[in-house]
């Protein structure tokens, strides 16, 4: 059987024969009592072919008929479900994708091993930037692999010097040197357990605590592809932490529309959707709120992602700015991915403007980046866009 | 992957008897196997023919269908492959009982698969073995090729939906009587009507003089015949011939006219890849039918599984163990569709209308409900009418001409709406319309229904490949359209061009999400209206270089 290693091999070798890459890394998500949920991460692609589509009058409009029995007159309501489901409330009556009983909150996720390949794949490029040392509750450990240990008698690679001062040393206590001043290396008896190698080991390295804040935009026009690639990006970064930092790096979930809201894990963030307005300025607020009231800057290094499909109401961004600015004097990186609209490709998009214009990205530029992607991006710009926005 | 054991293997065949007798019919032999859940999971991608050629897009789904199957664990009770014999596929551990219906399920899908006219081009072949020498051509040019063969299948894949499957059936049951008319035939019915254009008078007195001739010159008449036509009509032979060179090229689909025609294909070195669009293109045949009667296929194996299973002597004792079984497979949702349990329904429902002879003009002169519903002649011709449904329709013509408001009250149906509650800020579930129009065209929206796309031979002549998309109300998914172009043009080896209709977008500029939590007027306007209102336009999409371009017609 083929493995996802093989198939991304192959996926970029469409590339140089002058194809469009096709395999996209999916997620199928289960809801399991008790807040916590399984998410597997797994290969997933389309067969393009010329088909039928449905018509999509607007976003508010209806959705398609299906079939049903019953009683009930026409026009009777006989079912409700929530677009946008509260935590803890129990399900819509309707079918669809309603979440299941949230038991308390917080819940660590169970990430399936495919997730940590994907973490790898994507762990040689990049690291945290910024890590200062904080000296705080905890530290965050990282693992490297280094040829460090040193073993007797086997090994990978043969420790000349220190081999050489074990002999010597032998040699010395079994009265084989008699002459310190003129020694006969060729007389010297050497016993296999004299060999020191060097050995393969893991490392830990000692790091400061890090805190990471995943926002994003659920907003209406967010619908469809921006929410996927924005979506996609995130999901990365994060099995890239599971990954890399073997759960250690704490994360912070929150969704805005014109009022931000911070849900409990990322299933949550990552599945719900609503058709509201804009203001990116609630989520930054949040933000510098919960960093104030639970005085984290001491502790962490934090990092917040946002990502938006650039829309704002507060149009030259003066609240945002404000409390982007406060944003900046203790992060250690800010990264903010535009997913643009296909229909909005050649011109700027408000959060752009405003961005661009505070002159922030030049002033900080250690602290804050941007990124801008078309909505319909690829996995491998959307790679790209972490490096982009994780780079020193 | 195993044979079942003896034991279950007589249960089998013990269920084939009952099946014949009740009037079932298919070949003797089959073949059974136990597989385990990694099999399913492995063989689904390749819609469960393990032979099936190898292609990444399955591995693709074998990886996501094995991360599905972690989170949820499901596993169907059977799997039928319609092969010679016909294959199938079953879970380990079940009890007899349990056995009993799903073979009487089986037995019903392979009576389907062997009677059933639109699958008449698959009966004489074994298409497990015609796929396995199909996997081995495959792999050998993958060793010689490398990546490009599977490029040739994936582009080929991407017009494998535009096969010509219904000219190939009407081919495959037409058999022996030939697909064009004779030349007297062709003289009346098409050259002095539309060549010639001759008014009935004139007509009437060409007939009148074939019957003359008729009478006088009867081992002769034709030659006869022609001799004055010939005469007055010195180009009627010309004209004849290219009526058979037309009818002769019939109608080529996408995919073989561009084998036929392709510069690039025909070239020497690029032989082989005719040989595996080919192999994609007899696959994709094959498996046609199947999409296009599963409420049928489905609904027949269910009826057939539960008539039977009911009068097995077999199973004394485990009725309410197969009662809830049977439940799970075949209740009708609250709200959504399921194929099994409507195709069953609709067929008890048509054998009890035929029964009481209810499909007459008499029944449908009464208009008091009551009598109507008391009608009964007592005919108990309605097991003969299904199985001749069973023979003759598809899921169109089945759901098209047998959901009846009957039926919908029968079942208490209704097509559901789903709509936004912007005050509640939820999604409310209504009872959209009790009438068997609106709910026949909500499962008939539902089936498999690829789009016409002809290929303009004028144009093509020109040089690019140019297809027209026929338009039926709805516009083509834009975001395959690069892709597939991209791969048609390879397979052409020159620019193609593709020409459909798309939606104009309201002159009105899409309304901000403020409006939307306060809209400006209360009523919401009527969803269908909107759609009517649609006005369309034929757009030209080039596909050139690999860049797509799209312009106005």
């Amino acid at each position: 059987m083929i493995t996802l290693d093989e198939l991304l091999e192959k996926d970029r070798k469409r590339e140089e024969d002058g194809f469009k890459r096709k395999i996209r890394i999916g997620r199928i998500v289960k809801p399991v009592q008790g807040g916590r949920e399984r998410i597997i991460v797994v290969p997933t692609t389309v067969e393009e072919k010329l088909v039928h589509d449905e018509i999509v009058l607007d976003e508010e409009g209806e959705a398609q008929p299906t079939g049903g029995t019953g009683t009930g007159e026409e026009g009777e309501v006989i079912g409700e479900e929530p677009i946008r489901p509260e935590e803890g409330e129990g399900e819509g009556t309707g079918e669809g994708d309603g979440e299941g009983p949230g038991e308390g909150s917080g819940g660590e996720h169970e990430f399936e091993s495919n997730a940590y390949d994907l973490g790898r794949t994507l762990a040689e490029d990049f690291e945290l930037p910024n890590l200062v040392d904080k000296g705080g509750k905890r530290t965050l450990v990282r693992y490297v692999y280094d040829m460090t240990d040193r073993n007797r008698g086997f090994g990978q690679i043969l420790d000349k010097k220190a081999t050489m001062k074990r002999i010597v040393q032998t040699n010395i206590s079994l009265g084989n040197i008699p002459d310190v001043s003129n020694i006969d290396a060729e007389k010297f008896l050497v016993a296999p357990s004299d060999m020191i190698y060097r050995v393969l080991s893991r490392e830990k390295h000692y790091e400061s605590q890090a805190l990471v804040f995943f926002l994003r935009d659920y907003s209406g026009s967010m619908g469809g592809k921006p929410t996927q690639t924005v979506v996609s990006q995130h999901v990365m970064i994060y099995s890239w932490l599971l990954y890399q930092y073997e759960k250690q790096v704490e994360t912070r979930f929150i969704l805005h529309d014109t009022d931000a809201r911070e849900v409990a894990d990322f299933y949550k963030y990552y599945s719900y959707k609503v058709a509201g307005g804009t203001k990116v300025v609630s989520a930054f607020r949040m933000v510098n709120e919960i960093v104030e009231r639970e005085n984290l800057a001491r502790d962490y290094n934090i990092y917040v992602f946002h990502g938006t499909d650039g829309d704002d109401w507060d149009t030259d961004g003066k609240e945002a700015l404000v409390e982007l600015e406060k944003m900046v004097t203790y992060a250690a990186r800010i990264g903010i991915t535009v997913a643009k609209h296909s229909y909005a490709r050649n011109k700027e998009t408000e959060v752009e403007k405003y961005i661009t214009a505070s002159g922030l990205l030049e002033k900080q530029k250690n602290h804050i980046r941007m990124d801008v992607m078309p909505e319909d991006a690829e996995d491998s710009r959307i790679i790209e866009g972490i490096k982009n926005l994780l780079g020193s | 992957m195993e044979i079942v054991d003896q034991h279950v293997k007589s249960i089998m065949e013990g269920c084939k008897e009952r099946a014949r007798d009740a009037g079932l019919s298919f070949e003797d032999e089959t073949l059974e196997y136990v597989v385990t859940n990694r099999d399913m999971v492995e063989l689904s991608p390749k819609v469960m023919m393990p032979t099936l050629y190898d292609y990444w897009v399955h591995d693709v789904r074998v990886l996501s269908g094995k991360g599905m199957y972690e989170l949820y664990p499901n596993n169907p009770y059977e799997t039928v492959i319609n092969t010679r014999p016909a294959i199938s596929f079953y879970n380990d551990n079940n009890p007899d009982w349990l056995n009993v219906m799903i073979f009487y399920h089986v037995l019903g899908h392979i009576d389907f698969f062997q009677n059933n006219l639109f699958f008449k081009h698959t009966w004489d072949i074994d298409f497990n073995g015609q796929a396995l020498a199909d996997k081995r051509l495959i792999a050998r040019y993958r060793s010689e090729k490398g990546r490009w063969v599977d490029y040739v299948i994936e582009f080929a894949r991407g017009i494998d939906n535009l096969v010509g499957y219904h000219d190939t059936i009407s081919r495959t049951t037409r058999e022996g009587s030939p697909r064009y008319l004779s030349s007297l035939d062709y003289y009346f019915d098409i050259f002095l009507q539309s060549e010639k254009g001759f008014s009935q008078n004139e007509y009437l007195k060409e007939i009148e003089r074939y019957n003359e001739i008729l009478a006088t010159h009867r081992n002769d008449t034709e030659d006869q015949f022609f001799i004055d036509v010939k005469i007055k009509f010195p180009e009627f032979d010309a004209f004849y011939k290219r009526y058979l060179d037309k009818k002769e090229q019939g109608r080529p689909d996408v995919l073989q006219f561009i084998m036929d025609h392709s510069s690039f294909l025909n070239k020497e070195e690029n032989k082989w890849m005719k040989s595996v669009i080919s192999v994609v293109r007899k696959t994709s045949l094959f498996f046609q039918p199947q999409i296009r009667t599963k409420i049928m296929n489905e609904g027949w194996a269910s009826y057939w599984h539960e008539t039977l299973f009911m009068g097995d002597d077999r199973i004394k004792g485990h009725e309410v163990d197969f009662a809830k079984v049977n439940a799970g497979v075949t209740a009708m949702p609250k709200v959504g569709l399921n194929p099994y349990a409507l195709g069953m329904r609709l067929l008890y429902h048509i054998e009890d209308m035929e029964n009481r002879g209810c499909y007459s003009l008499e029944y449908d002169q009464i208009k008091d409900e009551v009598k109507q519903k008391n009608y009964d002649r007592n005919l108990s011709i309605g097991r003969k009418r299904i199985f001749s449904i069973r023979e003759n329709l598809c899921d169109f013509t089945f759901i098209n001409t047998y959901i009846d408001q009957e039926f919908m009250k029968r079942h208490n149906l209704f097509v559901t709406g789903k709509r936004l509650n912007p005050q509640r800020k939820s999604w409310e579930y209504y009872v959209k319309s009790r009438s068997a129009d609106a709910y026949r065209e909500m499962v008939a929206d539902t089936l498999y229904h690829p789009p016409v796309i002809k290929i303009n031979k004028e144009k093509t002549d020109q040089g690019p490949l140019y297809l027209e998309h026929v338009f039926e109300g709805k516009p083509l998914k834009t975001d395959f359209i690069e892709n597939t172009l991209v791969g048609i043009e390879y397979l052409w080896g020159r620019s193609v061009r593709l020409e459909t209709s798309e939606p104009v977008k309201a002159s009105s500029p899409q309304q901000r999400y403020i409006d939307f939590w306060s809209p400006p007027s209360p009523a919401p306007l009527d969803q269908e209206k909107k759609t009517d209102n649609l006005e369309w336009k034929r757009v030209l999409y080039v596909m050139e270089d690999r860049k797509l371009l799209k312009r106005g017609v």
